[in-house]
């Protein structure tokens, strides 16, 4: 029992950096990417692959993973990000339904649909992680959370985000401001897709093994509830929604009666999720932080006076 | 004829096979692109609402399928059946759009396209847990053994789609072309609150819109059923590549859907011929060719590029 709960915190806290990277996409920036859980793929596979073939260590092939996943985020996004919302949304669910095709049919690499298994755990201070060692594996993956939440925060606050919500208000009124639109979408975009490609390493590790079909569409919809459900463009609220999110589609399971309900009253709970929030709270459960001008620039004054 | 080495009966037989396709895609398309056109959104759900006038039509069939009452009556109530998947597709359409998408109308843009991914999730697997995963068989209302012509088969199946189709696009065509309420949908179109003012009752368009869109896809979803059988995500791949061809055409654009449907068939049916690109990666010819058509010509075939206006 305790362990479950472990193993909870452990997707809630893997899901919630992704589902941040993912809020910075959509929630900051206003741009609907549905391919999340393509560069988890690409993260965990990239990891897999890494540490399997070439034996290289956890650490280094996280950052090469996420570099990787930040790669094809520049890639999908030099196209489309040129054009509006809509045509984002459609092509980067192709993109996602790509990269499991080819993760299926590569079998040279990927060993197709059997997946990779054997991946070592991570070595830190001496010693080798696997699955079981579950309160370690909180620890690493909480501090991966913490810091990227710190790291959006950081970007939010500076003039990349400023830049970014401008672009989410009025990308016209933005570009006439001078803010080169096209770069900042798709920074946000390769950063969106780093912080998920660091989330399938992490993923990629924990478990163990790496199968194709994890990485569905509706893996891509389930991070998109947590950020919808928090509050679009506030990272806190998306991590208290990777909670909401995780607890609800482990609670059957938790409470033994996962074979009494079908897995698809759980997809429904998604899908009504997604509907209601955008009709009677677009800003989610928590809202979003508006940032207080007119305190920052008292503060400011307050300071030149000293 | 001798292109890239095909023979000649071969190319026709491609060249059948790619266009029953594209009339598939045609038909799909159409309800994308009407929408959009009104709305300036994308219907996610138009997939599922394919999926689900299909079931209708497949139970209503097999309500009242009866072999012993001979050929004309199983031709009857396979057409009974479409109607009832077209009227089935219709409601839906309309109710959906009443209940997930007009209190969205004024919202940001990312709103109604959210709400259309919950609704499509939400029909896919109520789908999924009425009738279940398994998908079931529509058999063939007549006899579908080929038929030759120059060489190369062509199915009762493959000509009826082709005729359906068709007749199907013709009577839009002239419907949003000659009559007065095809006027109206033009109109509201191009602007929506001058068309209110003109005395035309936006909301009955909006609706009559999504009527006739989804019971076209209801149309395709049936002549798909025939061949690939009916399951709860039949229409999300075939959505995704009616939607890429509506972006083909020109979204918004009628003769461009019906048009970008057919590139997209012939170029998929080709595709896979002449490139040798293999079976298991054929869905991403489309994906491709909607980067490459949003890089070069982002309004599309037929659409004239026209600039947002602040």
């Amino acid at each position: 029992m305790l362990n479950f709960i472990l193993l909870i915190f452990i997707y809630i806290g893997i899901y919630a950096i992704a589902a941040m990277g993912l809020n910075l996409i959509v929630g900051y920036t206003g741009l609907l990417s549905l391919c999340q859980a393509g560069f988890l793929a690409i993260g965990a596979y990239t990891t897999a692959v890494l540490m399997t073939t070439f034996h290289m260590g956890f650490w280094e092939s996280m950052i090469i993973s996420g570099f990787i996943a930040s790669l094809f985020g520049i890639l999908i996004g030099i196209p489309t990000l040129r054009l509006k919302g809509d045509y984002l949304a459609i092509a980067t669910l192709g993109f996602g339904e790509i990269v499991r095709n080819v993760i299926l049919n590569w079998d040279s690499v990927t060993k197709g649909p059997m997946g990779i298994n054997g991946i070592p755990g991570p070595s830190i201070f001496g010693t080798t992680l696997s699955s079981m060692d579950k309160p370690a594996w909180i620890v690493i993956i909480w501090i991966f959370v913490a810091a990227t939440y710190y790291f959006i925060r950081r970007i939010i606050r500076s003039r990349v985000g400023r830049a970014l919500e401008a672009i989410r208000e009025d990308e016209i009124a933005a570009s006439s401001m001078g803010i080169n639109t096209a770069k900042y979408k798709i920074g946000a975009f390769t950063t969106g897709a780093f912080l998920a490609g660091i989330a399938g390493s992490l993923f990629a590790a924990f478990n163990q093994s790496v199968a194709p079909l994890t990485f569905d569409f509706m893996m891509s919809i389930m991070i998109l509830c947590m950020a919808v459900l928090g509050g679009l463009g506030n990272s806190f609220a998306t991590i208290v929604g990777a909670v909401i999110i995780v607890l609800a589609s482990e609670l059957p399971r938790l409470m033994g009666i996962s074979h009494i309900i079908p897995p698809q009253l759980n997809q429904i709970l998604f899908g009504l999720i997604l509907v209601l929030m955008m009709i009677y709270r677009p800003q989610g459960i928590i809202g979003r932080i508006k940032l207080n001008y007119a305190k920052i620039v008292k503060e400011e004054i307050s300071d030149l006076e000293k | 004829m001798n292109l890239f080495n095909i023979p000649s009966n071969e190319l026709l037989q491609h060249l059948i096979n790619g266009l029953t396709l594209g009339a598939i895609y045609s038909l799909i398309a159409l309800g994308y692109t009407m929408v959009y056109g009104i709305l300036k959104f994308i219907n996610f759900a138009h997939g599922e609402i394919l999926m689900a006038g299909t079931y209708a039509g497949y139970y209503f069939y097999y309500f009242l399928y009866d072999p012993s009452k001979g050929a004309a009556y199983t031709i009857g109530i396979f057409i009974a059946a479409l109607v009832i998947a077209m009227i089935a597709s219709a409601i839906l359409g309309v109710v959906i759009e009443k209940v997930a998408y007009k209190p969205l109308r004024k919202a940001p843009r990312l709103a109604p396209l959210l709400s259309a991914i919950g609704v499509s999730i939400i029909l896919a697997n109520l789908a999924a847990l009425f009738f279940g995963t398994k998908s079931k068989k529509f058999e063939y209302p007549f006899n579908n053994s080929s038929m030759d012509i120059g060489g190369s088969s062509i199915t009762p199946n493959q000509l009826m789609i082709l005729a359906v189709g068709l007749i199907m696009m013709a009577g839009l065509k002239l419907f949003v072309d000659r009559t007065r309420l095809g006027k109206a949908m033009r109109a509201t179109s191009q602007n929506q609150p001058v068309a209110a003012l003109m005395g035309i009752n936006v909301n009955l368009i909006i609706s009559l819109t999504f009527a006739i869109g989804s019971a076209l896809a209801a149309v395709a979803g049936v002549l798909i059923a025939l061949e690939y059988k009916v399951y709860p995500t039949m229409g999300t791949m075939a959505g995704l590549k009616a939607f890429i061809a509506a972006v083909v055409g020109g979204i918004g654009n009628i003769s461009g859907a019906m048009l970008g449907g057919i590139i997209l068939g012939l170029l998929e049916t080709f595709g896979v011929v002449i490139l040798g690109i293999p079976q298991g990666l054929k869905d991403t010819i489309a994906f491709s060719v909607l980067i490459l058509i949003l890089l070069l010509r982002p309004s599309g075939i037929l659409m004239k590029n026209i600039r947002e206006k602040v």
